[in-house]
């Protein structure tokens, strides 16, 4: 029971990160039709920029979080704005490639600076936030890790919902024409949500960091399960986004805590090709809405 | 004479490269003026309002030759957000509503062009025009007719404060009764904002009872021009487009395609 609970908290906690920065995914293919296949090297960026400024930065954590998620947002404008929007109005197979080498640039640079050694972040989570339940124990991340995440979806939640610029660009994601004969800015929204993509990246990146330590080539991997991720919530829900985080999280933790950790990685795209057979769209990808 | 608000030159349009679809237009708007743009299906009525409010760009068609001045001054083949700044908005053909936004977010879409600017009275003023659309603000677009979504488009552009409202077929499709309604608010709003309107129509009818000014198109020509009243008692107009012959009668589909007196326009 005890280990049923630790898993459970685990799975729900990595799934959380996972959906949250597929969450990303989902918003670049929302409004501009592209799959960003450097996902994963934003997520591996966000660690590695806090974990530079933990160490040569002498300042307070929370400080040096805020610090290394504003790099990660003005990182996702950079990219935007030096790579992909000249190539706007190209067909959008160049448009894939293009991040396919951004993807290998990023993880080369990424190997340049730091190598490919795994490192650790300082213990500073305050002590406060570690749960004890009889005899579980379960470390202050996973804490950590709830609030922060439940606080950024509800953040752009109330973004996307109220404020001007946010319906601005579900607009542009729902009918790009309409938008444009509107005079909404299309080029500013693509900025945002490479901007926003690379901010909740970054994010899970830096606390999976924590977690499970820092080095490239996990981080980077664990970016290509956005795949897996959205296709089952389906690749235009941000509501799906995070459930099908969440699910694939869970899968893994279990099938790795109960079965065997060599098939922790199999047993999810197993259920995920399931799935797939009966909802073809993911569990929650937009039917057309038909009118008679 | 009235200050002219918008005016084409002669102007080309060319998609890809190589398809012309405009060969030489001129026209010309006045101020607060309705103005008709009348012509069958492929004429290039929709390319013309394109080529005015620079969504031809996204795709792939630019204006080759002429010039199109607005308030004076040149805006041919401008980028679609600089030229709706300056006042003209387009709405598009077949409606085109942001289905999963609801009611008031979709007219909300319409403040683009004075992001951060308050909007609440102009919610209030486009539900006063609109009052159909107001009672399902909350509810998503995707779900309403086509009557609503028409009011819904319209009073979408009316939230930018156009100055030049360019409608393309607004009647597309509707039942008779919605089209009279729709024609009425169109009066309205140009005679209560002092909105000038630009209304390219297949349902000449109608559009030349509320437009002050027409023009009518032809593969990709200008080929007759005159006042709504002029238009109206033309014998080539009453036959082709308002289909009667000249002594009033409804004629037969085949002797409206016969293609005898409309060569003549060629
Ligand atoms: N994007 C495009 N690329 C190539 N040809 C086009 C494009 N849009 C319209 N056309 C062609 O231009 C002609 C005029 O179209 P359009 O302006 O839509 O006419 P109308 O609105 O009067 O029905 C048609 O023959 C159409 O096939
Ligand atoms: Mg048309």
């Amino acid at each position: 029971m005890d280990f049923f609970m630790q898993l459970l908290v685990g799975g729900l906690t990595v799934g959380f990160l996972y959906g949250l920065s597929a969450m990303g995914f989902v918003m670049i293919f929302k409004s501009s039709s592209v799959l960003n296949f450097a996902h994963g090297e934003l997520l591996a960026i966000g660690a590695y920029f806090f974990l530079a400024l933990t160490a040569w930065a002498n300042l307070p954590i929370p400080i040096v979080f805020i610090i290394a998620l504003g790099g990660c947002f003005v990182l996702g404008l950079l990219v935007e704005r030096i790579f992909l929007r000249p190539l706007i109005g190209e067909p959008l197979i160049f448009v894939i490639m293009l991040t396919v080498g951004l993807a290998a640039m990023f993880k080369g640079l990424i190997l340049l600076i730091w190598g490919g050694n795994l490192y650790t972040y300082p213990d500073f989570l305050p002590k406060i936030l570690e749960i004890r339940w009889g005899m579980i124990r379960i470390p202050p991340v996973y804490g950590a890790t709830l609030i922060i995440g439940t606080l950024f979806l509800t953040l752009f939640g109330l973004f996307f919902k109220f404020s001007s610029q946010g319906i601005y660009m579900r607009s542009v994601a729902d009918n790009q024409r309409a938008a444009l004969s509107l005079g909404v800015n299309v080029k500013r929204v693509f900025a945002l949500s490479w901007a926003i993509a690379a901010l909740v990246a970054g994010m899970s990146g830096m606390v999976l960091g924590i977690i499970n330590g820092v080095n490239v080539h996990n981080l980077s991997a664990i970016g290509l399960k956005v795949f897996p991720v959205v296709i089952l919530g389906g690749l235009d829900s941000i509501g799906g986004a995070i459930i099908g985080g969440i699910i694939i999280g869970l899968l893994e933790t279990f099938t790795g805590g109960y079965l065997s950790p060599s098939l922790r990685d199999v047993v999810p795209y197993i259920v995920l090709v399931l799935i797939l057979l009966i909802k073809p769209y993911g569990l929650f990808g937009l039917k057309e809405i038909e009118r008679v | 004479m009235e200050q002219i608000l918008l005016q084409l030159n002669n102007i080309s349009v060319v998609y890809s490269d190589v398809i012309q679809v405009l060969k030489g237009v001129s026209l010309a708007v006045e101020k607060n003026r309705i103005v008709s743009l009348l012509g069958s299906n492929g004429a290039g009525k929709t390319t013309t309002l394109k080529a005015v409010s620079g969504l031809l760009k996204p795709e792939n068609g630019r204006v080759t030759d002429g010039t199109i001045l607005y308030r004076e001054s040149e805006i041919q083949n401008q980028a679609p957000e600089t030229i709706t700044r300056h006042g003209i908005i387009q709405v598009l053909e077949g409606r085109q509503p942001f289905k999963y936004l609801t009611i008031e977010e979709n007219l909300r879409v319409g403040t683009a062009t004075r992001w951060g600017k308050p909007y609440r009275d102009d919610l209030e003023r486009v539900y006063r025009y609109f009052p159909a659309i107001e009672k399902r603000r909350r509810g998503l677009a995707g779900y309403c007719s086509g009557g609503e979504l028409q009011m819904l488009v319209m009073g979408r552009a009316l939230m930018a404060h156009p100055e030049l409202l360019l409608l393309d077929e607004p009647s597309l499709g509707l039942a008779p009764l919605v089209v009279r309604e729709i024609f009425r608010i169109i009066r309205r709003i140009n005679e209560e904002e002092g909105t000038t309107i630009v209304l390219v129509e297949q349902n000449a009818r109608m559009a030349l009872q509320i437009a002050h000014y027409g023009y009518v198109m032809e593969n990709g020509k200008i080929v007759m021009e005159g006042t709504a009243d002029a238009l109206r008692e033309n014998p080539d107009i009453r036959e082709f487009y308002l289909g009667m012959s000249a002594a009033g009668a409804v004629k037969s589909y085949a002797e409206v395609k016969s293609y005898h007196r409309r060569k003549r326009w060629l």
